[in-house]
């Protein structure tokens, strides 16, 4: 599924007249107008579900709007859970340039957030700032490295990434908990075998005037940069000739191991921010709650969004309005808590039956009119 | 009980292996079907969840585990035949209506499944292949289940019919090239969403063994990801049906290593025994493959090894 | 934006405004209630009908149910990370719920705590946690059961029963409310015949259903004809045990009905004790107590009847033995004792009794336990 649409946009013809900037916005509409169909068509979907359970939709959808987005604190509730979703998604989303589904992000996310923990007690004593930017720095390496080698396995040794990925998120977690268990136990953990905790000093605190931490700032930006790094850059497009045809990037004098060995690394890098995040944002610690589907839903954010990662940050705040609201729902309709995955369900799948719109309605293709007239 | 020491840890590998191998063989025996035929099914997770809860649930209301096997067959041939179709219309990813189809068979199977978390079901019957011996732990090791069984059948049948059948010429064929399946007058779409449907339904009898045998209760944490792990178990089999077969039995006997290893007193690390099957699984990958083989046995068709 | 809040909730006003004229002359059960209710949450990590952990605390909300004055929220499967806090957030803001209980024990630090110091006028009471009042909130609290002194008698009742004399545990994590469990049972059965030991498997996860079965196989493969076990959902432990022959003791809630033969007894919680307490300090306006401990004789903990196999003998030591532990100061852990690499925990004439605060940092096995703690 190349992103075709994205690079066309890209290279607009300049719209000097007004036809030419009806033009430019027909383009740009479709991208905007096909999902959101797809959206209502999910939506649509499940309230027939619901109208079979003999449950109302509407109240449902107003329950979904108060919960997750139509209030402050629900707002702030969306953003706060769409934060390791964009570092998550990244870490699909960068290797997906490559032509590489990598679906083990979740290893990443773990051994970044305890390789967080551990340099935050380590450092114990330095100056915060030092102290954070070595957390942030070791769990990006932690995670780079996680995904990096999954990278070189796959261009040295043609070892299949998926599988890879996913058997290293395994063995990831197992070392995770081996870790906290053991050697890097705060004996005082008790009953939740933990980390020792970060000093109140290293943690990162809210955004002034909300709840939400810093990271949703450095995930926003994260995105910006990658979109930046694909589309704008000599390395983006080597990715992508590289993730159309290997043989082909190379007689264009590519190397390209070096490029899948560092996509993959800067993919499990922001993956393990997520991590350190979790630990200096949210948890204090590094414990078994860092393994908790993020990297999962990661996947679905990628995908969702086409792989683009600007496209990962409307997709990231609408799956966290849904989770946020996901509670509410549990509380007052008397639904189980798996409503919201078949609601997600749904509207994953006719996201992705729309895929197949593209490209069909002469109205978004303005050189098709001129054919026409 | 007689004290057979050390000699557990062998014993409980082999048990292990037969206990708890059989819903990755059913998985991966599907998986390699579709993927033959030039699809891959990421969601077959979901499909096991859903025939867990769907023969956990048919077996209480009939009495009857067969009739859950069936149903839970029906459920997954449905989620297969969604997945086809979906992936029939141009320029939809396969992987991801895999995602997308693991998370809605996972949540309507816990949805409908609420009621059915505290009823007791009648569970599949065994075979006592060990009845010869005295010792009891020999007994239960080798109590097998028949789906075990059939699983096993399966693959060699599997095996031969790709190769010596019609059927099994077709599929491949379709998974190979298209562009020449179209040209003997076969329709690649139609095929797939056969191979598609095939793999869900024994993908679900996979999830029936989990409800219905081993470790035989219906609740939400049931599985631990042997759905995905399957598919992945596919690849490193390099859609061999026997290959399947062995990969599950590997990982089934790795995955009994952690409990036998500390019932014997090897208690530190545990964690990392746990991990046996992941990291043997890894290991066995690097040391197989080598630039240039990576083709080898791979469907020319699949997207995941274009 | 804020604009945007404002008319929403200016709009929510008047329509609630209209539907209360509107439902002026019908009986105003509805509004009655909510107008003098206290709402009380309850979070579980799980679900709620797990036939263990989450179960025993669903069973004990529903007592509430039928109270006069309370109205109940429940949310089931909510993560130990930011979900809970939001959870809580919401209950408070959008249910109005004043006293929340989140039932797990990950919950309690940093989630319930920083939920605490944002939320002054509600009260948070928390399973498991130790609340310290030079540290902690003083809206928020803990509460716990004394449930090893349950596994010391599933322990006697053990000892009676096993030919073998090697009896099993299935234990999650090695933690010292599982640690304090594993060595009750032991030194219960070795009440009865100081030479029996018992073996320990950790599982690793809370709820993890082919490794509990398996290692409840490995168990058995190991001669261990008793087995209990301490995971959130001892559902299938119980059912592989009975399948294998063995008998069991269950845990958490009752699992009788999954091997009526094979059962014997249980250590199961009574929530219900304690959730009626809070609610009714709560209803009559009085402050909660922050630290709440409670054990047999206090109906925090019961065990479950004794099934149809227990012998007679055993069914003598298990009821003198309740009764002198219902009479308090029973101590489990008492001197000489060494723990299982030979270190000494006890002296003699040293003592732990239930309401011992060491035990609740417990980090050894005792000399019997095959296993090992990391």
């Amino acid at each position: 599924m190349a992103d075709v649409t994205a690079t066309d946009v890209a290279a607009p013809l300049a719209p000097p007249k007004l036809s030419g900037a009806i033009a430019f916005a027909a383009r740009r509409a479709e991208g905007l107008v096909i999902p959101l169909a797809a959206l209502i068509a999910g939506m649509a979907a499940f309230s027939l579900f619901l109208l079979a359970l003999g449950k109302s939709p509407t109240q449902f959808f107003e329950l979904m709007w108060r919960g997750g987005f139509g209030s402050w604190f629900s707002l702030q509730n969306a953003l706060l859970r769409a934060t390791p979703l964009l570092f998550a998604a990244l870490c699909v989303a960068l290797p997906a340039r490559l032509g590489l589904t990598v679906i083990g992000g979740e290893g990443a996310i773990v051994l970044g957030g305890v390789a967080a923990a551990a340099f935050g007690h380590w450092l114990s004593g330095l100056p915060a700032p030092m102290v954070i930017l070595a957390m942030g720095l070791a769990a990006m390496a932690a995670g780079g490295l996680w995904i990096g080698a999954v990278g070189a396995l796959r261009h040295y040794r043609a070892v299949n990434e998926t599988i890879s990925s996913l058997l290293m998120a395994y063995i990831a977690i197992a070392l995770m908990n081996q870790l906290v268990e053991g050697p890097l136990r705060d004996p005082a953990s008790l009953n939740k075998p933990s980390t020792h905790p970060l000093a109140e000093a290293y943690r990162i605190g809210p955004i002034p005037g909300m709840d939400v931490h810093w990271g949703l700032v450095v995930g926003i930006l994260a995105c910006v940069a990658c979109w930046v790094l694909i589309d704008k850059t000599r390395w983006g497009f080597a990715a992508r000739v590289a993730g159309g045809n290997v043989r082909a990037a190379q007689i264009q004098g590519l190397s390209v191991g070096p490029l899948i060995v560092g996509f993959c690394a800067l993919a499990g890098a922001f993956a393990g921010l997520a991590g350190m995040f979790e630990v200096a944002a949210v948890q204090g610690t590094a414990n078994a709650s860092l393994a908790i589907g993020y990297g999962y839903t990661g996947i679905l954010v990628a995908f969702l969004a086409r792989q683009n990662p600007l496209g990962c940050i409307p997709v990231a705040f609408l799956l966290g309005g849904i989770a946020a609201a996901g509670g509410l729902i549990q509380r007052r309709m008397g639904l189980p808590d798996a409503t919201i995955l078949v609601l997600q369900g749904m509207l994953f799948i006719t996201v992705l039956m729309s895929e197949t719109l593209y490209g069909r309605f002469k109205i978004f293709n303005p050189d098709r009119w001129k054919r026409a007239a | 009980m007689e004290d057979i020491g050390l000699w557990g840890v062998p014993l409980a590998i082999l048990g292990g292996a037969i206990r708890v191998s059989t819903p990755f063989i059913f998985v991966s025996l599907g998986e390699a079907v579709t993927e033959r035929s030039g699809r891959i099914n990421l969601g077959l997770e979901g499909t096991l969840v859903f025939g867990a809860m769907a023969a956990y649930a048919v077996a209480v209301e009939t009495g009857s585990p067969w009739f859950g096997v069936l149903a839970a067959m029906a459920a997954g041939a449905g989620f297969g035949l969604v997945h086809g179709w979906i992936c029939s219309f141009p320029r939809v990813n396969d992987i991801a209506v895999g995602i997308a189809l693991m998370l809605f068979g996972i949540g309507l199977a816990f949805f409908f499944g609420k009621p059915y978390i505290q009823p007791s079901a009648p569970p599949l019957p065994a075979i006592g292949f060990g009845d010869w011996s005295d010792i009891p732990q020999v007994r239960a090791a080798l109590n097998v289940n028949v789906l075990f069984l059939f699983g096993a059948a399966l693959a060699l049948a599997l095996w031969w019919g790709f190769k010596n059948t019609k059927i099994g010429l077709i599929v491949r064929v379709v998974g190979d090239s298209a562009d020449s399946a179209r040209a003997m007058g076969l329709s690649p779409t139609t095929v797939r969403l056969f191979a598609t449907a095939f793999g869900g339904a024994l993908a679900a009898i996979g999830g029936a063994y989990l409800s219905l045998y081993y470790p035989g209760s219906w609740n939400e944490r049931i599985s631990s990801g042997q759905g995905l792990m399957a598919v992945a178990l596919v690849i490193f089999a390099r859609w061999n049906p026997i290959g399947c077969f062995a990969a599950a039995m590997l990982f089934g006997g790795a995955g009994a290593l952690g409990p036998a290893l500390q019932s014997v007193g090897v208690t530190q690390g545990y964690y990392l025994f746990y991990a046996a099957p992941y990291i043997l699984t890894l290991l066995i990958m690097i040391a197989t493959s080598s630039p240039g083989r990576q083709l080898a046995g791979a469907p020319g068709e699949l997207s995941i090894t274009k | 934006m804020t604009d945007l809040t404002i008319s929403r909730r200016s709009l929510l006003k008047t329509t609630a405004a209209g539907a209360a004229l509107g439902l002026a002359g019908v009986p105003a059960f509805s509004t009655r209630a909510r107008a003098a209710a206290t709402t009380v949450g309850f979070i579980y990590v799980g679900p709620k009908d797990d036939f263990g952990y989450n179960q025993a605390h669903a069973e004990g909300a529903k007592a509430l149910k039928a109270m006069e004055g309370i109205e109940l929220v429940e949310e089931e499967n909510v993560p130990e990370t930011v979900d809970v806090q939001k959870t809580m957030e919401s209950m408070i803001n959008l249910d109005g719920a004043s006293l929340l209980f989140p039932t797990s024990f990950g919950y309690y630090d940093p989630h319930v705590l920083a939920m605490a110091k944002k939320f002054p006028d509600a009260q948070f009471r928390h399973c498991g946690g130790l609340w310290d009042k030079s540290k902690h909130p003083m809206n928020a609290g803990s509460y716990f059961g004394y449930i090893a002194m349950g596994q010391y008698l599933n322990g006697v009742v053990a000892g009676h029963m096993s030919k073998s004399k090697k009896i099993g545990f299935v234990a999650a994590k090695p933690i010292p409310q599982v640690l304090n469990n594993v060595n009750a049972f032991l030194l219960g059965a070795r009440a009865v015949d100081p030479t029996i030991t018992c073996q320990v498997i950790f599982t690793g996860e809370w709820s993890l259903a082919v490794k509990e079965a398996e290692a409840v196989n490995a168990l058995v493969d190991q001669g261990a004809d008793v087995i209990t076990c301490h995971v959130d959902g001892p559902k299938v432990v119980v059912q592989t045990a009975a399948n294998r022959g063995a008998f069991v003791c269950g845990y958490h809630a009752s699992q009788a009905p999954l091997a009526p033969e094979k059962y014997l007894t249980g250590a199961e919680w009574n929530w219900a004790t304690v959730y009626s307490m809070y609610a009714k300090h709560a209803l009559a306006g009085e402050p909660l107590p922050n630290f709440t401990r409670g054990g047999l004789s206090d109906g925090f903990v019961k065990m479950s009847p004794l099934g149809p196999a227990v012998t007679e003998p055993a069914r003598k030591q298990f009821e003198a033995t309740l009764a002198e532990i219902k009479k308090g100061g029973y101590a489990v852990i008492k001197g000489p004792l060494k723990d299982n690499k030979g270190k000494e925990i006890a002296g003699a004439g040293k003592a732990f009794p239930e309401t011992a605060i060491e035990l609740e940092s417990t980090s050894f096995l005792v000399e019997g336990v095959l296993g090992s703690t990391s």
